[in-house]
């Protein structure tokens, strides 16, 4: 005589979600027949984060050039201004540099600031954007004043002022920090607003009362009801603002307030006072360009098609 | 609606408040440094010390030195640049036209790209034409407006010979309107539309296409257009008169919220074109160190911004009452 009823069942009512790699294979499959624009971008960003990750030894300690076919500072004098060739496919520059190989380097760079600069906005838009979706009231107030002094000023403007007053005479590195952590603060600003709606979207839901009547803290509101649902549109932001990131870091290196040489910034490869030396060498203006162009494709149409697929609101349209 | 734009005053006041104390007080982190900085890199003596802190107001305390600046700001009084001495208000009365009519142009053009690509990309949705319109609208997203200007200055002297302008040819709208627009539009002759609002209108019109196109599909899948096909109408009445009136107001506040876009794009092409407008200033005033105009122009811009902000939002109120009440 059973005392208690069994509820184990033989079998599960569901088949079980897949976990691990098996999702993650499945996820990418189905994006993928999806949504195959996205999935170019997605291939983009593949080749991109691969070179930023493999075009030297760096990863193991190393310094030897791995993808590329030499470091991005070797000058081979006599070879200035190659054309194009088997072992410069896309020439040599007024040092003799491989411009091939630099602008490989240059992934690393362009993936470097974006991805700190990113990570920076995320958190920063996460808090900001919780806490003044979810308490609303003066908080939300004072938090979106904030927000409104830093979305008036021109984004370009914000950024070389900050950078020449905070970073005029330092080092490349110190430089590099200084446009990370602005540019981070700056795009911060805007994904904190679309963050806010998501969470004032979520807190009106029925379940969130429901928890609110059982007891739960507020914390425990945030971290279990509000934030998993945020997480979806603030991967969906990191990803355009990566393409957003390579974009401003591209401007003010073209500018020569970015990235000094001889490191291989995309944007700095096209500096503006070169314009004389890309006068008698044109072609040597086209590689950076399309390299910023395509990260910049990649990143807005994985983003595109990520949205379509995590964002509830937007399934199903185009 | 009176009562609308009184709150919406009421909140763009704080912001300039706001932006006026981050301008301000971004210099004042590192003082010693900023001092260093605008020498050079000559041997600063004291009495070079003395006098830079005097122009930049840091001998005296800070907040006195803030609301002296910002009073003579809002009398259009920006103090001496620090390089060539002159009355920064001055210089600003000559470069702000420019930079606006330049951006104007540049609106105009990105709508005239993009509104008739969007509507054909919406009604023909999914045919080759969406996909060409789509993948146009994508590739001038993602092209940065520098390396576009810089291959038309720099291919236009390989395959053509043609010289850049230079500063000293432009002339304002009122002085000889002929030569203003030919700098603007086809600064190389031969009525090609290469100029530096034309770069800066492609680059904008991405956005715009792409906008103009998902409220026109939204559009087109309301009841009363589905109304306007059961009448009998023909194609174009139902797509211009009933479907892209309503898709255009959307369409219309975004370009009017593209102001922080342009500002930036001005300070990039203007440089490229040699363009004598506020963004060319700016960037000549950051490498020469020129803080009082740096920081004249960064309020301006972003007094622009909230302006332009302020002007959107009470049309859009205008057009749609729905947001005046909400």
């Amino acid at each position: 005589m059973a005392t208690a009823l069994d509820l184990t069942l033989a079998e599960p009512l569901l088949p079980e979600r897949p976990r691990g790699v098996a999702a993650v294979t499945r996820f990418v499959l189905s994006f993928m027949r999806r949504k195959p624009l996205g999935a170019i971008g997605g291939v983009i960003v593949v080749i991109m984060l691969l070179c930023a990750l493999a075009v030297d030894t760096a990863l193991i300690g190393g310094e030897a050039p791995l993808i590329a076919p030499t470091h991005y500072d070797d000058q081979t004098f006599g070879d200035e201004n190659l054309g194009i060739s088997v072992s410069h496919p896309m020439g040599t520059d007024n040092a003799g540099r491989d411009i091939f190989s630099r602008i490989l380097y240059g992934a690393r760079i362009s993936i470097i600031i974006g991805v700190s600069a990113v990570a920076i906005a995320s958190i920063v838009a996460l808090v900001l954007g919780t806490v003044s979706g979810y308490f609303g009231s003066w908080t939300d107030t004072i938090i979106q004043r904030l927000v409104d002094i830093v979305l008036a000023i021109p984004p370009i403007v914000l950024l070389i002022y900050g950078v020449t007053v905070f970073a005029g005479r330092a080092g490349p590195y110190t430089r590099m920090f200084w446009i990370i952590l602005i540019v981070g603060l700056i795009l911060s600003a805007g994904a904190s607003r679309v963050v806010r709606g998501a969470a004032i979207a979520t807190s009106s839901n029925p379940y969130v009362d429901a928890a609110r009547t059982l007891g739960a803290t507020n914390s425990r509101i945030i971290f279990v009801h509000i934030v998993p649902n945020v997480i979806p549109v603030v991967i969906v932001l990191a990803t355009v603002n990566l393409g957003t990131a390579i974009l401003a870091e591209a401007a003010i290196s073209f500018l020569g307030l970015g990235i000094p040489s001889p490191f291989p910034s995309w944007g700095a490869m096209l500096n503006i006072s070169g314009s004389s030396q890309f006068r008698a060498h044109p072609a040597q203006a086209i590689w950076p360009g399309l390299a910023i162009a395509f990260a910049v494709y990649g990143f807005n149409m994985l983003g595109d098609g990520l949205r379509d697929v995590l964002d509830p609101r937007l399934r199903g349209s185009r | 609606m009176r009562q609308y734009i009184f709150k919406r005053l009421a909140l763009g006041v704080p912001t300039l408040i706001g932006v006026s104390l981050l301008v301000f007080f971004m210099l004042r982190v590192l003082p010693g440094d900023i001092v260093q900085q605008v020498a050079g890199d000559n041997l600063v003596t004291d009495e070079d010390r003395a006098r830079i802190e005097r122009d930049l107001g840091l001998d005296k305390p800070a907040y006195q030195e803030y609301f002296s600046w910002i009073g003579n700001a809002a009398t259009f009084d920006f103090g001496l640049s620090l390089r060539d001495r002159q009355p920064i208000g001055d210089r600003l009365q000559r470069t702000l036209p420019t930079t606006i009519e330049m951006s104007l142009l540049a609106l105009l053009i990105s709508l005239v790209i993009a509104v008739p690509i969007g509507i054909i990309s919406a009604v023909r949705q999914d045919s080759i034409a969406d996909y060409v319109g789509r993948s146009v609208s994508i590739g001038f997203l993602a092209m940065p407006t520098f390396w576009l200007g810089t291959m038309i200055i720099v291919y236009s002297s390989e395959w053509f010979r043609w010289a850049t302008p230079l500063p000293r040819d432009y002339e304002q709208i009122w002085e000889n309107p002929w030569a203003n627009l030919k700098f603007l539009l086809f600064p190389f002759g031969h009525f090609v539309p290469a100029g530096p609002s034309v770069v800066l209108g492609v680059s904008l019109s991405g956005t715009v296409m792409r906008l103009m196109r998902t409220q026109m599909l939204e559009v087109l899948r309301q009841d009363y257009v589905r109304t306007a096909w059961a009448k009998g109408l023909r194609e174009r009445s139902v797509v211009v008169r009933h479907a892209l009136k309503n898709a255009l107001i959307p369409v219309v506040t975004v370009v009017g919220l593209q102001v922080p876009i342009l500002v930036g794009g001005s300070v990039i092409v203007e440089s490229i074109y040699n363009v004598p407008g506020i963004g060319q200033w700016f960037f000549t005033a950051i490498i020469a160190r020129d803080y009082t105009a740096v920081q004249a122009i960064a309020l301006l811009t972003a007094l622009a911004v909230v302006l332009s902000n302020l002007i959107v939002d009470i049309t859009y109120a205008y057009l749609d009452p729905r947001i005046r009440y909400s």
